[in-house]
């Protein structure tokens, strides 16, 4: 696999990015500064990452609750997600979301879903309008292997596959629903297997390779754009962190988390573009330094920024109505 | 024009297909079967497959797909056969349609329309009969409107079709055979508006849906005694048009609300408690309900009857509140 290398070096700094952001939003949980539920991505950098590099702009993406990740590939800025879990107004949801609920419309970032499976059936409805508007788009509906037990992972595959619509199903199977392994929620745990059951194409890819992650997206979503209905992608990573906050890790080992981190997406990215000698040092450093001007930007819009006033605690609920 | 209530849903359908590109129906049935009460026969041919989607029996995802094609800049219509089956939908009713437009800071809006009939008095038994149109009215960020005659079940839906944010319409399935005057002419009908559909001084019975017409019915067995009652049908359970209750209690001085829901945590307890809120002083007794039995709905036809509000309970209670406040 051969890689340009301005290309190599802006996936490797959209990595560092998501991983220092998740790193900097742990610390800010523990002085309190962001609270609710909080989901980290890390570990699982290369799926975000990798896939997104698939999308046009006028592409919709639909996330889960654990979608930090998704929403910095996407191109939304730092400082308006931490503005959001700083619950502030100056949040991509006006704080109204906070971890869970990112949104953001001019980058067709449609949401967050923080029950399981529930954004499903919604990016078949945004593949249903954009073709009943003969529009060539791809809708990206990112979800975990927890929600292939739902019911609407099975209904959407079905009604995307029945109605031939441009969805890519891409699984993050992170091997895990939050405490249960694959192996104890599926009887079947090979997920790319399901697609076969509603006649949809099907991948497996290794989510720890960015590069395996973007060129098997690109396969992908080139198959969907084209008109030839949904596809499943299967990304296989793993979660480094806890699954929340609120989590003590009691069902897996830690001889298993440190496995996995001799995986680590970054850092295999990263050695093998030294070897490749795309990367050096100073790249490397310069990476870091200029992710870490972003996080401290981020942080700083964060904290700068107003609290929506509670006058407006209902506004839109509704849509203001014009007289 | 007189027409039958099934004839006027399907009148606007019609319309709202014919008038904007962006409308579309889907459900399960609602294609070659007609729908299954038989609202939208006729449309498959007239409109095509595009246009009128039969759907798998997948009600959480093609609601969900409802929602998605809103956001998308479509005017879904989705038919959800029945409210028993919107329970397999509550999660994108309740956790998405409900709450994406606040939830995203005001990016989203969500201009879905759900219809679904509702109702007993079919002798279809427990699972076939609810009447669960109180649940969906606690729910803010959604809008729930109960027609009760053909004029409204046309003039509803072609208001809620112009509502920026998602609209449940509750049919009751007795009222499909119903017949009443449609002026086809006639635009939208205003959404959040309490109709007086009879006047009267002694008792005010506030109703909706289903059970207008048994209301009426009593209120004309009570005429027949000399008691003058004024029947207000809701029309439009959230928003909830409160001032025209106040102002009907502030001259009657007595209250009986009549809803089919099970009387416990029913929406006539919201009725009864925005009563008592805004117009205690005016009320020369207390609020009075009458609701279905507290029992899954029974088969048999004399115990369903029974379960049911029905004329002569609604006779009953206002004799008693007569007889203990009069």
């Amino acid at each position: 696999m051969t890689v340009e290398r301005g290309h190599a070096l802006e996936l490797l700094r959209q990595m560092v990015l998501i991983r220092r952001f998740e790193e900097k939003a742990a610390e800010l949980y523990m002085l309190g500064k962001i609270r609710g539920f909080l989901h980290l991505y890390i570990g699982e950098e290369a799926v975000a990452v990798g896939a997104m590099q698939a999308f046009m702009p006028e592409d919709a993406i639909v996330a889960t609750y654990r979608e930090h990740g998704q929403a910095l590939a996407r191109g939304i800025p730092a400082g308006s997600l931490m503005a959001e879990m700083y619950g502030k107004a100056n949040g991509c949801s006006r704080g109204r979301g906070g971890s869970m609920h990112f949104f953001d419309v001019s980058r067709r970032f449609y949401g967050g879903y923080a029950i399981v499976g529930g954004g499903m059936p919604i990016a078949v409805g945004l593949a249903l309008a954009d073709t009943l508007q003969g529009r060539r788009r791809v809708t990206a509906c990112f979800f975990g292997d927890g929600a292939v037990d739902e019911g609407e992972f099975h209904e959407s595959l079905n009604l995307a596959a029945l109605w031939k619509l441009p969805v890519l199903f891409l699984c993050e199977n992170n091997l895990y629903a939050m405490g249960t392994a694959l192996a104890r929620h599926q009887s079947q745990t090979d997920v790319r297997l399901k697609a076969a059951a509603y006649s949809l194409s099907a991948d497996a890819v290794d989510g720890m390779d960015v590069l395996a992650v973007e060129s098997a997206t690109r396969r992908a979503a080139e198959a969907v754009r084209r008109g030839e209905g949904p596809y499943l992608l299967e990304v296989r990573t793993y979660r480094f962190r806890a699954h929340s906050t609120a989590d003590p890790e009691l069902y897996r080992t830690k001889e298993e988390v440190e496995q996995w981190k001799t995986r680590d997406p970054i850092a295999l990215f990263a050695a093998r573009l030294r070897e490749w000698g795309l990367l050096s040092d100073a790249d490397l450093t310069a990476i870091e330094a200029a992710v870490g001007r972003e996080i401290e930007a981020a942080v700083a819009v964060a904290e700068a920024g107003p609290w929506e006033p509670v006058e407006d605690l209902l506004r839109d609920v509704y849509t203001p109505r014009t007289p | 024009m007189k027409t039958t209530y099934r004839e006027a849903v399907r009148s606007a359908l019609s319309e709202a297909l014919r008038s904007d590109a962006r409308v579309f129906l889907m459900g399960e049935d609602v294609g070659r079967y007609g729908g299954a009460f038989a609202v939208s026969r006729g449309l498959l041919e007239e409109f095509g497959p595009e246009r009128v989607r039969d759907t798998p029996l997948s009600e959480s995802t093609f609601v969900g797909a409802g929602i998605g094609a809103a956001l998308g800049g479509m005017r879904p219509i989705v038919e959800v056969m029945t409210v028993n089956f919107s329970l397999l939908a509550l999660d994108q009713i309740v956790n998405n349609a409900a709450t994406l437009r606040h939830m995203s800071g005001g990016q989203l809006s969500v201009p879905l329309v759900v219809r679904m009939a509702t109702g007993g008095g079919r002798q279809l038994a427990a699972q076939h009969s609810h009447s669960l149109e109180g649940w969906y009215a606690h729910i803010p960020g959604i809008m729930v409107l109960t027609p009760a005659t053909p004029a409204d079940a046309r003039g509803m839906l072609l208001a809620a079709l112009r509502e920026p944010d998602p609209v449940f319409i509750f049919e009751h399935a007795t009222l499909y055979p119903t017949e009443g005057e449609v002026d086809e002419s006639a635009g939208p009908a205003e959404i959040g508006r309490a109709a007086v559909r009879r006047p009267g001084e002694h008792v005010t019975l506030i109703t909706y849906g289903g059970s207008l017409p048994k209301t009426l019915q009593a209120a004309d067995l009570l005429a027949v005694e000399g008691i003058d009652a004024e029947v207000i049908d809701l029309r439009s359970l959230r928003p909830l048009d409160t001032p025209t209750l106040l102002a009907s209690i502030a001259r009657t001085h007595r209250a009986l609300i009549v809803d089919e829901g099970w009387r416990m945590c029913s929406f006539a307890a919201e009725v009864s408690a925005q009563l008592m809120e805004g117009g205690f002083y005016d009320l020369d007794g207390p609020v009075a309900r009458v609701c279905s039995a507290e029992v899954p709905m029974p088969y048999a036809k004399h115990m369903e009857d029974a379960a049911l509000p029905q004329p002569a309970s609604i006779v009953a209670t206002v004799h008693e509140m007569l007889r203990r406040h009069g």
